[in-house]
């Protein structure tokens, strides 16, 4: 194909991202799942990058969850959503960031209804005013906190400590890239790529000097998959999605598993726990895990920041081989000593997975 | 091992290089009209022995399309061939004879019905 014709076809997988003055509205759960990403996010985007970012005091789950296991209806969810935008408006910034995948697809979701359906939206804000007297105005630009990580990503690179390079053999670190599947698999022209060829990993991978791989289940879900973990008994489900994306991946040997969702990182770092515990296997080098980050754990290991301020203790899957790799000193005895100086305690030793 | 309370659920993928479809390219010569099945389900919801069995003329078609052989071989005896679901059948699929076709296939490929 000519290069300006596939310039051409690349032009209708992307997407607009603003430049400054973001909303930013946290996920429920990433701050249990991995405590720091959001904090990294934030002090890279103001500090770093000295954008202009609010978060809410009064921001609420967007209920995202709910809506996707059915226990919370679509009416309800759309006037919670109003209220997130109202307080975006009171604040008087017009660019929405939400941290979460599910929480980006869904106001995704919900502003194509209302687009499709006026009087729906109507309706909303009908609710709205009834319940909390508020009115709002939609966002100018909606963009997932990775598509704001990749607009910047060339920038983060000119600030780099660390490239995504072997320090001491000089290759190039190989990286997978799993992406959340309400970033572009709902709506595809609201993700970089679209759902067939999503860029928003691969691009930071490459800007910070890494080499992203392809193995064959690459657009599989990882699992998380809300129905599929909620109830126990499903969970079957779960690990077995991760566990087909494991077996695919491995045999490339990835130094890495970069992801953009709340969900994705947790389950593929602790199903390699579970899996090694069921069935005796592992998937990294020697007998331990492959590691697996979020893409501001991975920002954050870029600029130099401390692995164990970026949180990277909580992980199941160890992730000093990786820092071994990158050429990142870290110190092994205050990898349990919390923020403010207490010791956390060691966590228990798995009987299969080997951890650091 | 720690108790999880579940297991890893087994992978529903089918590989068509293990699965060879033996008993579809047979059956598909014996009766062409397999290949307008539409999988409507027709022929399940008025099958006798569905009734009273898990039965189901539209997974047995599948199966076969699929090359899921043993599931094929552990399903296709069940049939009463009393020939409601040929009378119901929206496509015209002469499904008695593609029955009997999938019982020859069977015995064929050297599997036992």
């Amino acid at each position: 194909m000519l290069q300006e014709g596939k310039q051409a076809l690349w032009k209708e997988y992307q997407k607009e991202i603003a430049d400054n003055r973001y909303f930013y509205v946290r996920s429920c759960v990433r701050q249990n799942f991995f405590p720091a990403s959001e904090a990294t996010f934030l002090k890279i985007i103001t500090e770093e990058l000295g954008k202009d970012i609010y978060e809410h005091p009064s921001h609420t789950s967007c209920s995202g969850i709910g809506y996707h296991t059915d226990v919370i209806p679509f009416e309800t969810t759309m006037t919670m959503v109003a209220r997130q935008f109202a307080l975006m408006t009171e604040a008087g910034y017009p660019n929405l960031v939400p941290s979460c995948i599910t929480s980006f697809g869904l106001y995704t979701e919900v502003l194509d209804t209302w687009h499709h359906f006026p009087e729906v939206e109507a309706r909303v804000r009908e609710h709205l005013r009834k319940a909390t007297g508020r009115e709002f105005e939609k966002p100018a630009n909606i963009a997932h906190a990775s598509d704001i990580i990749f607009k910047l990503r060339n920038e983060i690179a000119a600030k780099a400590k660390h490239k995504l390079v072997n320090h001491i053999t000089g290759k190039t670190l190989r990286g997978v890239e799993h992406i959340g599947c309400h970033y572009s698999k709902m709506f595809p022209q609201k993700g970089i790529g679209g759902a067939e060829y999503p860029y928003v990993l691969i691009g930071m991978i490459e800007a910070w000097g890494g080499e992203v791989v392809d193995y064959p289940e690459r657009r599989h879900c990882c699992g998380f998959g809300f129905r599929q973990y909620l109830v126990k008994a499903n969970r079957g489900y779960s690990v077995a999605s991760s566990k087909k994306k494991f077996e695919s991946m491995e045999p490339y040997k990835p130094d890495f598993i970069l992801t953009n969702c709340p969900g994705c990182p947790y389950f593929l770092d602790r199903w390699q726990y579970a899996i090694a515990e069921m069935e005796g296997t592992t998937y990294g080098e020697n007998g331990m895990g492959i590691p697996v980050l979020t893409y501001e754990e991975l920002a954050g290991l870029v600029l130099g920041y401390d692995p164990w301020d970026l949180g990277l203790q909580v992980h199941q899957v160890s992730v000093e081989p990786l820092l071994d790799k990158m050429g990142i000193s870290y110190n092994p005895s205050s990898k349990y000593v919390g923020k403010n100086g207490k010791f956390l305690g060691v966590p228990f030793k798995p009987n299969t997975l080997k951890v650091c | 091992m720690p108790d999880f309370g579940y297991k890893i659920a087994k992978d529903r993928q089918i590989d068509y290089d293990e699965n060879k479809r033996l008993i579809f390219s047979e059956v598909a010569a014996w009766e062409p009209s397999i290949y307008r099945c539409i999988s409507c389900g027709t022929c399940a919801a008025t099958c006798s022995a569905g009734q009273y069995t898990d039965y189901s003329l539209r997974k047995l078609i599948l199966l076969v399309k699929r090359g899921e052989e043993q599931e094929v071989i552990t399903n296709v005896s069940k049939c009463l061939l009393c020939g409601k679901c040929q009378l119901a059948c929206p496509m015209g699929v002469n499904t008695r004879n593609l029955i009997l076709g999938i019982q020859n296939a069977v015995k064929k490929t050297t599997y036992a019905v």
